[in-house]
């Protein structure tokens, strides 16, 4: 088959493949943003919280960083009809990949705020400063910026594991594809383009964490 | 929302998880292995003078790193058929997979251990008149494997937890496992409940056992 027939191919499964993108986009987008926000709260908790808070919040961490994402996901699919809850695959695929998120920005945040230096903290202190106010205007602007290299990392990962998503049947990237490829046959032509997708996607999201990291560095310890 | 709790259903199939979970042990320590060979190799050609090394090394590298794992399992599973490779089944194609991708997060590791070697140590043996291969087989090599250890056990660890992704082509995995046990008893909560504890518990002995050999290994500085 030569490439324009292959191009044709590609253009006319345009739509699915472009509802599979958005779909993936979405999915990422939430995932990352509702987990960003859980994740630096339970950071907080763990370095602040009182022990019961941070003997639950350690459990909760540990357990979803030793499963495999995918066994989460499953979990979450097939686990949340029992609740009573009537959860499309689609939602109960972004909140197992938000509980992923959040469970490992946590564990970032956790050792961001606990690798700032005590003296900043005993310096607010001095200046009459409560601990909420302590958090927002001394720890948190010095220790996100120190989370933000591996965030970056967790946003590329939850992209990839987007993909997982195709196995409880979200029509997302993969799954759109392997739509097309079903009618078309064009196995290697289409997962190869994929992979590019794939690429320019994670690529452009690890080159815009660098050039953040770059504009953050001017603060030194 | 009432729910029986019927645990023997799971215990009666259990044979079923506990071979996937060695399966699946079983990939990532091939993967492991191959994926080191793989990685210093890389890891080489990456630092390596010769450009017709180094970029190759490169692109592989980011592009493995920047794509989702179940869709390179996918294009090697069903892709790789296209071109005439039908010798290998859905374990080994999967098990090949996963050293590659191994092969590309290893490069990295290796790469940094490879900076992280004193000079003086390679200076030390060009003086007792070492040739080139055999200041890496006595000097580099040993220096290096103490040095990336503790991220060579992480890295198992992740590996195994991928291996949940080999369901997705029918490798009879741990996953697959409790795939089957669910969608056959519908005992959901009990079967997640029982594979998130085993991958759990097996990632947590690895932990450990890598641990004491981290110690016996520890580099004398």
């Amino acid at each position: 088959m030569d490439i324009s027939a292959i191009m044709q191919e590609i253009y006319t499964a345009r739509w699915t493949l472009w509802g599979g993108l958005l779909t993936t986009l979405e999915i990422s987008a939430i995932a990352i943003s509702a987990g960003t926000l859980a994740g630096v709260m339970i950071g907080i908790g763990l370095a602040y919280g009182p022990l019961v808070l941070r003997l639950v919040l350690r459990g909760y961490v540990d357990l979803v960083r030793g499963i495999p994402s995918l066994v989460l996901i499953f979990f979450c699919f097939y686990g949340t009809a029992l609740l009573g809850l009537n959860l499309s695959a689609f939602a109960a695929g972004v909140f197992a990949l938000g509980l992923f998120c959040a469970a490992h920005i946590g564990e970032l945040t956790r050792g961001a705020v606990q690798s700032i230096p005590q003296a900043q903290t005993d310096a607010a202190k001095s200046i009459g400063l409560g601990f909420w106010r302590r958090l927002v205007y001394a720890i948190l602007p010095q220790a996100l910026r120190r989370v933000l290299p591996g965030w970056v990392n967790i946003a590329a990962e939850i992209v990839k594991g987007s993909t997982l998503l195709s196995l409880i049947g979200v029509v997302e990237l993969l799954l759109a594809t392997q739509q097309a490829i079903a009618r078309t046959f064009l196995i290697l032509e289409f997962y190869l383009a994929l992979i590019v997708v794939f690429f320019i996607i994670n690529f452009a999201i690890s080159r815009a964490g660098a050039l953040l990291e770059r504009r953050m560095a001017y603060v030194r310890f | 929302m009432h729910y029986n709790f019927n645990w023997p259903v799971v215990w009666r199939n259990f044979d079923r998880l506990w071979d996937g979970l060695l399966l699946g042990l079983a990939i990532a320590v091939v993967a492991l292995a191959i994926g080191c060979l793989i990685g210093i190799l890389l890891a080489m050609c990456r630092e390596s003078r010769l450009r017709v090394l180094r970029i190759p090394a490169t692109i592989f590298v980011e592009v493995m790193r920047n794509t989702p794992l179940l869709l390179l399992v996918f294009f090697f599973y069903f892709g790789l058929p296209e071109l005439g490779f039908t010798a290998f089944n859905n374990v080994e194609t999967f098990a090949a997979t996963l050293a590659l991708y191994a092969g590309a997060y290893l490069t990295e590791i290796f790469r940094g251990g490879l900076a992280a070697i004193p000079v003086a140590y390679v200076e030390a043996g060009k003086a007792i008149g070492l040739t080139a291969p055999q200041r890496l087989r006595y000097v580099i090599l040993p220096v290096l494997f103490r040095i990336v250890l503790p991220s060579l056990s992480s890295a198992l660890i992740s590996l195994f937890k991928d291996t949940a992704l080999a369901a997705a082509i029918g490798v009879q995995e741990l996953t697959f496992g409790a795939r089957w046990v669910n969608l056959n008893t519908y005992q959901i909560l009990e079967t997640w409940t029982v594979t998130a504890a085993m991958y759990l518990v097996a990632s947590y002995i690895i932990a450990f056992g890598l641990r004491q050999v981290e110690r016996r290994y520890a580099m004398v500085r």
